[in-house]
């Protein structure tokens, strides 16, 4: 379990983990995020299904593969916060098109 | 779009940014292009903010030190683009970066990498379990963030980071359940050896003694181990310790491991450096001069991901890197070149002696290297050490080989997790050392970027 | 020891010579497979893994009825391999579309498509032109890209998984005692003693018969036998992106999902006289960029490797198979398809080395064409 060190000068942001509101600091990352959130995982593993959640926190891992605004397969750790940011997991594989798209244009 | 330098560094730690700092002094142009937002690299993370906050009095003073290393690169007039991954580098010295939607092609007569270390990959049973992270994952998010454990969490591991991190997390306020060191009791006997050269550093040996010294009057319990494993259902809930052959366990919401910290390697791999085997060190680092080049033109290296040495050490390879850099585009001459080094080749000279000491005294161990069949080796792709061992059977007797058979190595990470692992489990089952074996060829890109970014790139060559 | 220890010593663990020793290794043969090691140049484990006909035999109707004598093959060579390996080569053969950007390149594939079939026998290719809307009829639910006009169908092409073919290859010759010697690259290979005796640095091993199948390394061996071995490299460079769920039922020329999920794109052809096998920025965008003119929503994927290999191409383009006139009992078997004549060369191909001399009906894949071409 985590907690953040109260910051008086730091600010607040909110930001929107799993449809739930989050408050977290300005220059958080959305991996942090998530974590403070604990929603325990972040995504499961596209091979197993296994659930996964962020290892390294410094962009090398891919552990936090997260969807970010609707885009999936954002490195969490490296994508700082923005108000309203809407930070989900990532279950097993993407789909080719986002949901909802029209296949026959 | 190309841009052109002088000299283009590839990471904002102390080798990258101290290389800009001297190269701009030196009235070269010079850029640094980094994937985080804020420079510093991950040993001085944030620093610009938390070295005047809360958090900073409990990081300590070798992290404000920091403070000083980016406050000159910000005066220096060196370029700074941070928020750019860069995914791949050409050997004539071309390295395209993507902020995520488009590519930028920065163009150096140098490219210096400073891509700095990474955490030595820690395949233990149950580490893909989420509450599973390395240290220096948590020490990132103390300095960036100012988070601290705060439930039963367990620290695992061996080195000086752990004890660092406890004491800086006792500073802040937070709290650790317990720390497992796994240093082999034998260590302590072959490190002996290199005490010499230990004392020569007397100032690091120091420091180390009070993160000892502090750690016993902390009160936070201290487990001797020689292995550790995760247990839980969807994520960790009792990490377990062995000790004399006998299992101990505990309840666990969060498992900090570190095993050391190895090259950040991929980069100059991917290039096509030469690399050498580091036995000591149990990783492949670039074959680098006296000056940080590698044996392709214009590509250079310095700090971490050349072989581990420490901050300050970094800081003047960068330099050195930075001198060279001005002397080989005809900036100055050689005569200056080496007449500037002199004092920084003598300020290296007190960092490496105590690198011998501390490589031998926190050697990672056995079962570490080459973990048993049922772990899990590649995270990505889900791949045992048994997998492994099974290619080998069948006459895969080289990482690639393996890797197309079993997929170790193929997942976004692109090998770093399991990179070191996949060559000693290999070396290991067929007799050779780690440097007959090799390591996976890299291909690019260094980090995945989306095809539609791809299609849209020029590339400069 | 004995000298000759060995029915066949097979220069080259690639797919080509894999497949081969395999096919004679089942037949009872005493065989010995020698490889090059973990960074060898090679294409079987680079490449598109097609199963694949429609384009193979314009201008060598043998070879076009040698590809589909293959075809055929393949599901139950498959499944044989399976059951002896123990791994899926994961071969499905649900036809194959190659796409066509625009009316003139529909127009040329058609020309292709008909003079080929103008060679041979009609049941050879069965290869048709098919409009957009068919081609969305065989990708339910992907968005095509605007300019995709149509393209080429052809009900006998497939797909396996190369990377799985190789290694159940490996493993059933491991299984069927075949001794595969992956730190055995031959030095020099020579008659000997009515056999043959190949160097390596691991010591002389000896042999019966000897086949070369070394892909790029055929030709520096080939002379001490009297063979001729005219390689020429090829590059092609493919990528491939991050897992995505399945899609893609449908083999394709240039893009195709994997079992794991990964969309697979490809290929460049560019002539190349480096053995060098650096993937290039160049290529990869060249890449991306059709791509994503043939299924739009290709673009938001991520690539997550790019690489490149050599192909084994002969001066046309199609297979070379001889038996040396000065040494008989000495073969060379090299081809751009090493996967899709996999099972050909497990069959046909081991049974013609087993024959006293090689048949007849491989007289056309001689090397000698190449020769006559020159004179004439």
């Amino acid at each position: 379990m985590l907690r953040k060190l109260p910051d008086p000068a730091g600010g607040v942001v909110t930001v929107i983990v799993e449809g739930r509101p989050c408050e977290v600091g300005p220059n958080d990352t959305a991996a942090a995020a998530a974590l403070l959130a604990g929603i325990g995982h972040t995504r499961t593993s596209p091979v197993t299904g296994e659930p996964r959640a962020p290892f390294c926190m410094m962009g090398v891992c891919h552990e936090c593969l997260m969807v970010i605004d609707g885009v999936p397969s954002r490195q969490a750790c490296l994508v700082t916060v923005r108000e309203g940011m809407r930070i989900d997991r990532q279950v097993g594989p993407r789909a080719l098109q986002p949901a909802g798209a029209d296949a026959h244009v | 779009m190309s841009e052109s330098f002088d000299l283009v560094v590839v990471g904002a730690g102390p080798a990258g940014l101290a290389a800009a700092t001297e190269a701009a002094g030196l009235g070269l142009s010079a850029v640094v292009i980094d994937e985080q937002p804020e420079p510093g690299g991950q040993i001085y993370r944030a620093v610009e903010r938390a070295a005047r906050g809360v958090a900073g009095d409990a990081l300590g003073e070798d992290y404000r030190h920091g403070a000083g290393v980016v406050a000159a690169f910000r005066a220096s007039g060196a370029v700074y683009r941070p928020g750019l991954q860069v995914w791949q580098v050409e050997q004539e010295g071309e390295v395209l970066a993507s902020d995520g939607e488009s590519t930028t092609s920065f163009v150096g007569k140098r490219v210096l990498i400073a891509v700095g270390a990474m955490e030595r990959p820690v395949p233990i049973p149950g580490w893909t379990l989420p509450g599973v992270m390395g240290v220096g994952a948590a020490q990132v998010m103390l300095k960036a963030s100012g988070i601290v454990p705060a439930g039963d969490t367990w620290v695992a591991g061996s080195g000086p980071l752990p004890l660092l991190y406890l004491a800086q997390v006792a500073a802040a306020g937070g709290r650790i359940a317990g720390y497992i060191d796994t240093t082999p009791p034998g260590n302590r006997w072959t490190a002996a050896a290199h005490l010499g050269g230990a004392l020569r550093n007397f100032p690091y040996v120091r420091k180390g003694l009070a993160l000892r010294a502090h750690l016993k009057g902390s009160g936070i319990p201290v487990e001797a181990a020689d292995a550790v494993a995760a247990t839980g259902d969807g994520k960790v809930e009792r990490v377990r310790w062995r000790v004399g052959g006998q299992w101990k366990e505990a309840p666990c919401d969060l498992l900090l491991l570190h095993e050391g910290v190895v090259p950040n390697a991929h980069v100059t791999m991917a290039v096509g450096c030469a690399h050498d085997w580091d036995d000591r060190q149990r990783c492949f680092r670039p074959h680098l001069d006296a000056w940080g080049h590698t044996d392709i033109g214009p590509i250079m290296v310095a700090g971490d991901c050349g072989g581990i040495e420490g901050a300050r050490a970094a800081e003047v390879r960068g330099r050195l890197a930075a001198l060279a850099t001005a002397a080989g585009v005809g900036r100055i001459t050689a005569e200056e070149r080496d007449r500037r080094a002199q004092p920084l080749r003598r300020e290296l000279g007190r960092h490496l002696p105590i690198r011998a000491f501390l490589d031998t005294l926190f050697a990672p161990r056995r079962d570490l290297l080459s973990p048993a069949d049922d772990v899990v080796v590649c995270r990505c792709e889900a791949i045992t050490a048994k997998k492994v061992r099974d290619a080998v059977a069948i006459g895969a007797v080289g990482p690639n080989q393996t890797k197309a058979f079993i997929r170790s190595g193929m997942g976004p990470c692109q090998g770093r997790l399991c990179g070191l692992t996949v060559t000693e489990v290999i070396a290991e089952a067929t007799g050779k050392t780690p440097g007959e074996v090799g390591f996976f060829r890299i291909r690019p890109p260094l980090k995945p970027l989306t095809i539609g970014e791809l299609a849209t790139v020029t590339p400069a060559g | 020891m004995a000298d000759t220890s060995y029915d066949f010593i097979v220069v080259g663990g690639g797919v080509v010579g894999s497949a081969i020793g395999y096919g004679l290794a089942k037949r009872g043969a005493r065989v010995a497979v020698l490889d090059e090691g973990d960074t060898a140049i090679r294409a079987s484990r680079v490449n598109f893994g097609l199963v694949w006909l429609q384009s193979k035999g314009d201008g060598m109707p043998d070879y076009g009825r040698w590809t589909r004598r293959s075809a055929d093959l393949w599901g139950p060579f498959a499944q044989e391999l399976r059951q002896t390996s123990g791994v899926d080569p994961e071969h499905v053969q649900r036809g194959g579309v190659i796409f066509c950007l625009g009316d003139e390149e529909f127009e040329q594939r058609r020309t292709t498509i008909m003079r080929m079939h103008n060679q041979v026998e009609p049941w050879v290719y069965e290869t048709e032109m098919i409009d957009r809307r068919q081609m969305q009829e065989l990708f339910p639910g992907v968005r095509l890209g605007k300019e995709l006009v149509g393209g080429s169908f052809c009900p006998h092409d497939g797909v396996s998984n190369p990377l799985r073919l190789l290694q159940s290859l490996h493993a059933a010759l491991k299984r069927l005692g075949a001794d595969y010697r992956p730190d055995a690259p031959a030095r020099a290979a020579r008659a000997e003693g009515g056999g043959f005796a190949v160097d390596t640095p691991v010591g002389t091993l000896r042999a019966g018969k000897i086949v070369l199948a070394a892909g790029h390394g055929s030709p520096a061996l080939a002379g001490a036998l009297g063979l001729d071995a005219p390689v020429i490299p090829e590059r092609g460079q493919l990528l491939i992106t991050e897992r995505v769920a399945p899609i893609l039922d449908v083999a394709a020329g240039g893009i195709r999902q994997m079992s794991e999920g990964g969309m697979l794109i490809g290929a460049t052809f560019e002539d190349t006289s480096e053995y060098t096998t650096r993937a290039t920025t160049a290529n990869a965008v060249e890449l991306a960029q059709r791509a994503i003119r043939i299924m739009p929503d290709l673009a938001r994927l991520k690539m997550v490797r790019t690489w490149l290999g050599l192909r084994v191409l002969s001066p046309d383009g199609f297979p070379v198979y001889m038996e040396s006139d000065d040494h008989p009992g000495a073969y060379v078997a090299f081809c751009h398809s090493g996967n899709t004549l996999a099972a050909v060369h497990a069959e046909d191909l081991a049974e013609a080395f087993l024959a006293p001399r090689l048949p007849e009906r491989l007289a056309s894949f001689h090397p000698r064409r190449f020769h006559a071409q020159k004179a004439a």
